[in-house]
């Protein structure tokens, strides 16, 4: 993977690669405009992935806990309105139980070259903070570069058995 | 109406190595009657029964799931029958108990007890969806919800129950969870 200017375009074909270098199988979804070209609509057509659309955001918590009991890997691809839906049953499944919950998270709205901290969409700039109180790690999605970082994330999720979160900054494309 | 109690007994005897995902008070019901390893209880956010059967009727189409729900759980996740109709797993079991009640939480009514869920899981993709009030009638479903091509669902309407004594706390071990997970692995 070859890194990038802030200012190039992020390729969700690199996530997705990353994605399934890390096992995953199945794409648990509730669409979000920011990750719907670059991520999802790829992910749609790509034969190797299974995507489960679901109707909102805390289905995909109990699918990937029932998935991961047979030992199947999944991603969770979500907008942060619905990580933000999602709270009660992040914090059963992720928090309570420790399990291995992997989200990809699109912050749409969020402002280029500001740190989402820092953004001025209330909604944005909690994201960061709420993941910190509740004890998941997350890593910035923001250039190529940083695709890198997804499949050893997956990967020590599933090991050791705790929740990971990929926040997307920038807007991925599709070439 | 049914009896949950009654119900459950009779669905125990005739499960053998099928996973069965239980909820609140049909999770209580449920263990007190066939507490085993391939139990598994839907932990934390009321509602995601369905769904976390679901993952594990992806991740293991060699085995029948059966879940016992609540209606006031299945409302609080109504989606999930679109999601289940769509992905429409054939090893996929859903039996709601109808009782028109948050048992579990004091046993308030739910915002409509006449709502029909085998019309709306049927709408919602699930063709093969049944409402049954007798006890011998669900009696004589029972191998069919364990053995007919899915995914299945039923609207078992039943008697509000007690609420009796219960221990989340032993529900949702580590123990529990851990011993599901190698009677999964293991068969």
């Amino acid at each position: 993977m070859q890194a990038n200017t802030p200012q190039a375009p992020l390729q969700g074909a690199h996530i997705i690669a990353a994605v399934k270098q890390a096992g995953v199988k199945h794409i648990l979804s509730v669409p979000d405009l920011h990750t719907s070209n670059g991520l999802l609509k790829p992910i749609a057509q790509d034969q190797e992935l299974t995507l489960i659309r679901t109707c909102k955001e805390d289905e995909t918590l109990g699918i990937a806990a029932g998935l991961s009991y047979g030992n199947k890997r999944a991603l969770i691809l979500v907008q942060w309105t619905g990580f933000l839906y999602a709270m009660n049953a992040i914090r059963a499944m992720a928090c309570d139980q420790s399990m291995p919950m992997c989200m990809m998270i699109g912050l749409l709205g969020k402002e280029p070259d500001v740190p989402s901290r820092q953004s001025a969409r209330f909604g944005v700039r909690v994201v960061e903070p709420i993941l910190d109180v509740m004890g998941i790690a997350y890593h910035r999605i923001s250039v190529d570069a940083d695709a890198e970082l997804i499949a050893p994330a997956i990967e020590q999720a599933y090991a050791q058995s705790k929740p990971i979160a990929f926040l997307i900054e920038r807007r991925p494309v599709h070439a | 109406m049914i009896d949950r109690k009654q119900a459950w007994a009779a669905l125990a005897r005739h499960i053998t190595d099928e996973i069965v995902v239980a909820t609140y008070s049909s999770a209580t019901d449920w263990m007190a009657i066939a507490d085993r390893p391939l139990n598994y209880f839907a932990f934390g956010a009321m509602g995601l029964a369905s769904s976390h059967a679901l993952g594990l009727a992806l991740a293991r189409p060699d085995k029948r799931v059966i879940v016992l729900d609540g209606d006031g759980s299945l409302l609080m996740n109504l989606g999930t029958l679109v999601t289940i109709g769509a992905v429409a797993p054939k090893n996929f079991t859903h039996i709601v108990g109808h009782n028109g009640s948050y048992e579990a939480n004091g046993g308030h009514p739910i915002p409509n007890r006449q709502t029909d869920f085998a019309g709306i899981a049927r709408s919602s993709g699930i063709a093969k969806a049944q409402r049954i009030n007798q006890l011998a009638d669900f009696v004589r479903a029972i191998p069919g919800l364990l053995k007919d091509e899915g995914p299945l669902f039923v609207d078992l309407v039943i008697e509000q129950g007690e609420l009796g004594p219960r221990s989340y706390k032993d529900m949702y071990s580590r123990a529990r969870r851990e011993a599901f997970r190698q009677a999964l692995q293991a068969g």
